[in-house]
């Protein structure tokens, strides 16, 4: 039963774009381009032009397409959502508000309503270490343009993805974070996305975070919505990892069903640095992450892992790639899902080792429990290793929680639907074990504990979502 | 087939087994399938306050499958007859529900559960017996006690206590978590199966003097064994033979000698020649 509209994007789709929702995009585009600019840094505009022309020539992308097999964002597009493009001001003030703090993490906290950073609230009076710069991208690329022009779009402006490039016609602002040379960030940062609006809502925008060599920092990233309306994001997020730095990136998404969350994460690792990337999502409504991590010096340490809880008609597909430039690295993946009711699950694990990359380890785990019978997951490891010298593996399995184990646990009076909390909760335990933050553990461990009873549908401890 | 039922229960109803005093656990006529195929075929036991059964029998008769169906293994169904706990319809219970109405398996293939903490699991268990009888959670004190007093009782290693459930252990050492895991539960009809296969004899001995140390005037147990000399340390009152899913023969300790001796094939025979 596939509405009119539905039919003559299939058919036009064919070319891997979905012909029926870009146009209004591009005619936005080309109408208002001057405002998005004057509301933007001179540094993001340089390439705007040319992400725009990518864009139309890529369209948004189809299922049709190798990278987005598992992400379907037909339902997503359809439908018109509000541009803030003239950056009015959102009446909310999120520091007073938005207390979605995890106890104890002591974090250096920033927001981003909607898609643009918001001003950080002078009363808080918190010095941040000596020489780190965390702001608005716009108003840091127009204060320090000569830092950021070395960074911005340099790993996102050459990307054939559709996603990618309306994000660079588009986005005006975002999070901005540079940690010089030998300096440790002594406390997480946290970067909370909130969605706010009357109306259906679009936002984009565009994180940049720059750590020099030898410098150290934790950047937790939360996404949630506040308002019964749909809401589509775009975001995309450049990391720079120099020289022996360490770098850790937790993204936690608690949004509701309404929202599309479209996430790309770039990261780029300079010789002997340290990355953990760990992606969680416990509640949303379509979401879609890519994340591709360059390993482009050697002695690299990587860590990529995730969980995925999803039910209802929730859809959440990671599309995760490592390459490996440079010899003697290591990298390993950890992914989980759990899906229930007619939720859809995608995994890909590409996996690149050039030629040169000799002495590469690189090992690969995607596990997937399906509650029930309409649940759906599909995964992919997608290796290409042409150097000779590497130890390389990949696992995937897709199964049911295992039954002879939750008999065990109610022949000891454990009661079924205990029984299989525990098991879905132990099954989910390695992720949760690579938590670097404590107080981020300690709670996320809490939190899934709850969306997998079914109590949270969604951020526990936020007055505006109560 | 009324008749070989009736033939059945004269043979069990042997003086030995006309005690006084409440059956804990009543067995009438047991059937039960697993995919379709019937394995146990009509099964009769009575099991009293402080006694100890002890059922032997060939591979494949379905000593396996008696315990299941007690416990409620949802994978075997119940076609006939009925099971009485305590007073209670036990075929009517939950598996969690029969656990906390006292029964308890030892199993003859622990389960690992990877990821879920052997303390987790037991102050799950604990905590959720106490609910079903109207108890408070716990208290941490009380909880620590109580396993070091238990982990002592079974001589348990300190690490494996601190491992997720049976995950890596050896098969001895799952033996000996299942009996740590009784003692902590405190059940008063426990059912072991092989418990004693796989252990070295030290540990046979540990184990069974566990089992014994339990041991109370209202409990009761049932042990499924191939050895006799599992019950030179935990006494039978009663031995019994079960054999194409019923109980065929019962007599004393002295019968499981006899089977030691002779094997099953005069108690195959014995039954193939029955009317
Ligand atoms: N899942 C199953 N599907 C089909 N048959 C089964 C299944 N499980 C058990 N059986 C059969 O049921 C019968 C009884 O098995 P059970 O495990 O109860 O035997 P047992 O007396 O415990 O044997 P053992 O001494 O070897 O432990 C066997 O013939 C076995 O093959
Ligand atoms: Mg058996």
């Amino acid at each position: 039963m596939e509405t009119i509209k539905n039919v003559s994007v299939s058919e036009a789709s064919f070319s891997g774009r979905l012909e029926g929702f870009e146009q209004q995009y591009i005619d936005l585009y080309k109408q208002y381009h001057e405002q998005i600019k004057q509301h933007s840094a001179p540094v993001m505009n340089v390439s705007r032009n040319a992400s725009f022309g990518l864009f139309e020539q890529l369209g948004f992308p189809t299922s049709k397409l190798e990278n987005y097999k598992y992400t379907d964002l037909k339902e997503s597009l359809s439908g018109e959502y509000g541009l803030n493009l003239n950056r009015l001001k959102i009446p909310v003030n999120p520091y007073e508000v938005f207390k979605c703090d995890v106890p104890g993490i002591h974090s250096y906290l920033y927001f981003v309503v909607n898609d643009g950073f918001y001003p950080v609230n002078d009363a808080r009076n918190e010095t941040l270490p000596e020489g780190v710069i965390i702001g608005s991208l716009s108003k840091m690329a127009e204060v320090h343009p000569e830092l950021i022009e070395n960074y911005y779009g340099k790993l996102s402006c050459t990307k054939k993805d559709g996603l990618v490039a309306f994000n660079g016609a588009f986005a005006q602002d975002g999070f901005f974070m540079y940690v010089p040379q030998n300096v440790q960030l002594d406390r997480p940062v946290q970067l909370i996305n909130i969605m706010r609006s009357d109306v259906d809502f679009m936002a984009n925008s565009h994180n940049l975070i720059i750590l020099g060599k030898g410098a150290k920092a934790q950047l937790l990233v939360c996404d949630h919505t506040v308002d019964d309306v749909r809401f589509l994001s775009n975001r995309v997020t450049e990391v720079f990892v120099g020289e022996n730095a360490t770098y850790e990136h937790y993204k936690l998404e608690n949004t509701h069903t309404r929202t599309t969350n479209l996430s790309t994460l770039l990261i780029d690792q300079q010789a002997s640095s340290n990355v953990l990337g760990n992606i969680i999502t416990l509640h949303n409504g379509v979401t879609r992450n890519t994340i591709e991590i360059d390993i482009d010096g050697e002695n690299c340490e990587t860590l990529l892992c995730g969980m995925v809880i999803a039910d209802k008609k929730q859809q959440v597909d990671n599309f995760t790639s490592i390459i490996h430039n440079q010899p003697n690295s290591n990298s390993r993946e950890l992914f989980k899902y759990v899906l229930d009711d007619l939720s859809k699950g995608g995994f890909t694990g590409k996996l690149y080792v050039a030629r040169d990359a000799q002495k590469t380890s690189a090992f690969q785990t995607n596990r997937n429990i399906l509650l029930n019978k309409s649940a759906k997951m599909r995964t992919k490891p997608q290796l290409e290793i042409y150097a000779d010298d590497v130890k390389c593996s990949h696992g995937a399995t897709i199964g049911q929680l295992d039954e002879t184990a939750k008999f065990y646990m109610q022949s000891r009076g454990i009661p079924e639907k205990e029984a299989r909390l525990l098991l879905m909760y132990a099954f989910t335990g390695d992720v949760i074990e690579n938590i670097r933050i404590d107080a981020l553990q300690d709670r996320m461990k809490l939190l899934v504990e709850k969306r997998l009873r079914g109590e949270l549908s969604k951020c526990e401890g936020c007055v505006i979502c109560q | 087939m009324n008749t070989t039922n009736n033939n059945q229960s004269q043979t069990l109803t042997s003086p030995l087994l006309e005690r006084l005093g409440e059956a804990l656990l009543t067995i009438k006529n047991l059937h039960a399938n697993i995919n379709g195929k019937e394995i146990l075929k009509g099964l009769d036991l009575t099991v009293r306050p402080g006694e100890i059964h002890a059922i032997m029998g060939p591979n494949g008769a379905g000593k396996s499958t008696l315990a299941s169906v007690l416990t409620g293994n949802p994978a075997f169904e119940v076609t006939h007859g009925s099971v009485t706990f305590q007073g209670k319809d036990l075929l009517e219970l939950a598996p969690e529900q029969r656990a906390n109405e006292g029964i308890f398996l030892s199993f003859q293939y622990p389960v690992e559960i990877p990821g879920v903490s052997m303390v987790n699991f037991m102050r799950t268990a604990i905590n959720e017996q106490r609910k079903y009888r109207g108890l408070d959670q716990i208290s941490a004190t009380d909880f620590l006690r109580l396993m070091r007093e238990k982990k002592e009782l079974v001589e348990m290693d300190n690490k494996l206590a601190n491992r997720s459930v049976n995950e890596g252990f050896s098969g001895g050492e799952k033996k000996r978590n299942e009996i740590f895991q009784m003692a902590m539960l405190d059940p008063s009809l426990s059912i072991l199966d092989e418990t004693d296969s796989g252990l070295d004899i030290d540990a046979l001995r540990i184990v069974a003097n566990g089992v014994n140390k339990l041991k109370r005037p209202n409990n009761a147990s049932i042990v499924i064994t191939h050895y006799q000399r599992l019950l030179d340390y935990i006494i039978p009152d009663f031995v019994h033979v079960l054999y194409d899913g019923k109980i065929v023969k019962s007599g004393t300790k002295d019968l499981a000698f006899e089977l030691e001796e002779r094997g099953y094939d005069w108690i195959k025979q014995e039954v193939e020649e029955a009317p």
